[in-house]
């Protein structure tokens, strides 16, 4: 069952201009989204750049105004509600993001930046305080001495271990993992993934992962929903997505990530051009004559893909 | 290997900075040759000296506090040794140059085609007309619609995809035998990347170029490079042909790389990875096998005193002799031979 639920989600910014500085028109940044958490589960949020997952991530969160839909947490409705610091939706809902750098404050110790939510949320005593702070950097596989540094005294990866170690203070149920681990390196991207595994097995957390790396997202995610221009073209759980592909964004997607295998590079290309040939020729099948992405049609129980309504019999 | 089709041959370049008085060698030893028709891959994660690498051919950096000793040499000339004015004329004409981020390497106060009119104006003897024909078919010749109008606008007014577009335009406006390209796709989509990388290979059929292309993403190796080389801590530590790279590998640490993707073919595991970062400069061991810290449960012995690079197939080359007994810490041991 889901302790989350997120219905016909909207963000919309206005574009001001013209005599009076009147709203002339609206950016549809997020257009009507719908996406339910469970337990323990980690869903995917995949696009390009300016294709709106990151203002999804952050209106649920509620740094971001929502113009239009509803929030659901555990019953109640939290859509742009004001909310005293001690609310449980603050608590159990955490972001990581993605600089770490400029996402903790420069001129506060690690202890401090850790504290933090732990000051917010739990009340603990000083003692009992220090003995979590020490639990939480020995998770983050990280030693005590480092809660006296600040942040610029560590490299990019144990950075983002300081964001994830605040993130996960506060005991919480739905992590919102921004990009996580986009501006690092290979191999310390696998050790952040490895760990951000581990952490979400032992405390059964959820996870909201946005990126635009697919392979990423096929590695921690169990469902994983294609964005494109605010909307979601095709949402189904990894199996659905990268071995049955329906819409035609996610198939030019899939062909576009390189693969670490040089020798059928040749044969790729050409996937590559039929699918791109095949995107400008049949574009009218998945996007109506605005451009806008159709709404959601079920294919399977889990598999849904945008197509318009005539098409919905098979594609 | 035809000597004659070499076109840059590097030996044993050292790249020091000054911190304090003292130069910290941030490409330490490097020796590369690139050949014709070739797309020459340098991979390695962010401090390894690969970006030095790039910047110390075509002479983009501070002389003030840089120390380049070793040879470059392209047509008979040493790059390192060259004066300012003289190598005006390699950089450009020659030696093409793709940066990672398309805004900052564009000028924002001038006109597509005045930058990619700039190079021609300072290399070549063409009239104003024949200029204007060349940019306009330079972005032509780059996939970029429309030239006239696009020649007209900033920067500012074109995508991620269309500006990198435009610096491959000015980089490739004086047919140069090289290019270099440093994470040309990094500040990109993957859907433009797949176009970007697909017209870097077009445009070296037709010119046939060497292009040596600086990343640190293995993806992009395997989809276009011919020949690859791993740097960590300034250093090579293995070359070798792309098919026997990805199929082979041999050094621990390249192993460790193609272990960290998390592949869109593989099932739910965890990813095998040794712990650590590349050391920063100053705390480099000069000493022994740079990766022997990484690596503490491999005996010490394993290691070579002096690590030199070792031809273990035709062409694949890999540095100290600790890989033969490598094996990742949750394996058991064994001998790779």
């Amino acid at each position: 069952m889901s302790f989350m639920q997120i219905k016909d989600l909207k963000v919309h910014y206005p574009i001001r201009g013209g005599f009076f500085n009147t709203v002339v028109d609206n950016v549809h940044a997020v257009d009507g989204i719908s996406l339910e958490f469970e337990k323990g589960k980690a869903y995917g949020l995949v696009g390009e750049s300016g294709c709106g997952k990151s203002t999804t991530g952050k209106s649920i969160i509620g740094l971001e105004k929502i113009t239009s839909g509803s929030i659901i947490y555990e019953g109640e409705d939290v859509t742009n509600k004001v909310r005293g610091r001690n609310t449980a939706y603050n608590r159990d809902i955490q972001m990581i993001f993605q600089d770490a750098h400029s996402s903790l404050n420069p001129r506060k110790r690690v202890q401090d930046i850790i504290a933090e939510p732990i000051r917010n949320f739990l009340k603990l005593s000083p003692g009992e305080e220090r003995k979590r702070i020490n639990e939480l950097l020995a998770i983050v596989g990280m030693s005590e001495e480092a809660r006296l540094k600040y942040p610029h005294e560590f490299s990019g990866g144990q950075k983002q271990r300081i964001g994830i170690a605040r993130a996960i203070a506060s005991n919480p149920k739905l992590i919102i993992a921004d990009e996580p681990v986009s501006a690092l390196d290979l191999s310390v991207q696998a050790q952040v993934l490895n760990f951000l595994k581990d952490i979400q097995e032992e405390y059964g957390l959820s996870y909201l992962f946005i990126s635009h790396d697919l392979g990423v997202v096929k590695h921690m995610c169990d469902n994983i929903s294609i964005m494109y221009k605010g909307r979601f073209v095709e949402s189904g759980n990894r199996k659905d997505i990268y071995t049955n592909p329906q819409h035609i964004y996610t198939k030019r997607l899939l062909s576009a990530i390189p693969e670490v295998n040089p020798n059928d590079r040749e044969e790729r290309k050409k996937i590559r051009r039929a699918v791109e040939v095949d995107y400008l020729t049949n574009h009218h099948n998945y996007y109506d004559e605005n451009g806008r992405v159709f709404d959601l049609q079920p294919v399977s129980e889990t598999h849904q893909v945008a197509t318009s309504a005539q098409n919905k019999g098979g594609i | 290997m035809n000597n004659l089709d070499q076109l840059l041959t590097i030996k044993d370049l050292h790249t020091g900075f000054r911190i304090k008085d003292t130069y910290y060698d941030a490409v330490d030893g490097v020796s590369l040759s690139l050949r014709k028709n070739e797309i020459l891959a340098v991979v390695g994660e962010s401090g390894c000296g690969k970006s030095t690498l790039a910047t110390s051919i075509i002479g983009l950096y501070d002389r003030n506090k840089t120390r380049v000793k070793g040879e470059i040499l392209y047509k008979g000339q040493n790059l390192a040794l060259l004066e300012e004015d003289k190598l005006n004329h390699v950089r450009g004409e020659e030696i093409g140059m793709i940066f990672q981020d398309p805004l900052s390497a564009l000028n924002p106060l001038m006109r597509i085609g005045e930058q990619i009119e700039e190079g021609l104006i300072y290399h070549t003897k063409m009239t104003k007309e024949e200029r204007k024909n060349r940019v306009l078919e330079l972005l032509k010749q780059v996939g970029i619609p429309n030239p006239e109008r696009i020649a007209r606008q900033f920067p500012h007014q074109l995508s991620g995809g269309m500006r990198q577009r435009v610096i491959i335009a000015i980089a490739i406006s004086c047919k140069p035998n090289i290019i270099i390209a440093d994470e040309p796709t990094t500040a990109l989509d993957v859907t433009i990347q797949a176009q970007i990388l697909d017209l870097l290979k077009e445009l070296q059929n037709e010119t046939g170029a060497g292009i040596l292309l600086i990343t640190h993403d293995l993806g992009v190796v395997a989809e276009t490079a011919d020949r690859v080389a791993i740097m960590y801590a300034g250093q090579i530590i293995e070359e070798a042909p792309v098919e026997k790279l990805f199929a082979n590998p041999r050094h621990p640490y390249t192993r460790s790389l193609l272990n960290s993707i998390p592949q869109i073919n593989s099932e739910n595991e965890k990813l095998q990875v040794i712990q650590g970062m590349v050391p920063s400069l100053v705390k480099l061991p000069r000493v022994g096998c740079r990766f022997a810290d990484r690596i503490p449960w491999i005996p010490a012995d394993v290691h070579e005193e002096n690590p030199t690079l070792h031809e273990v197939s035709p062409g694949h080359l890999v540095r100290c002799t600790c890989w033969q007994h490598f094996h990742f810490e949750s394996e058991k041991g064994g001998n790779l031979l």
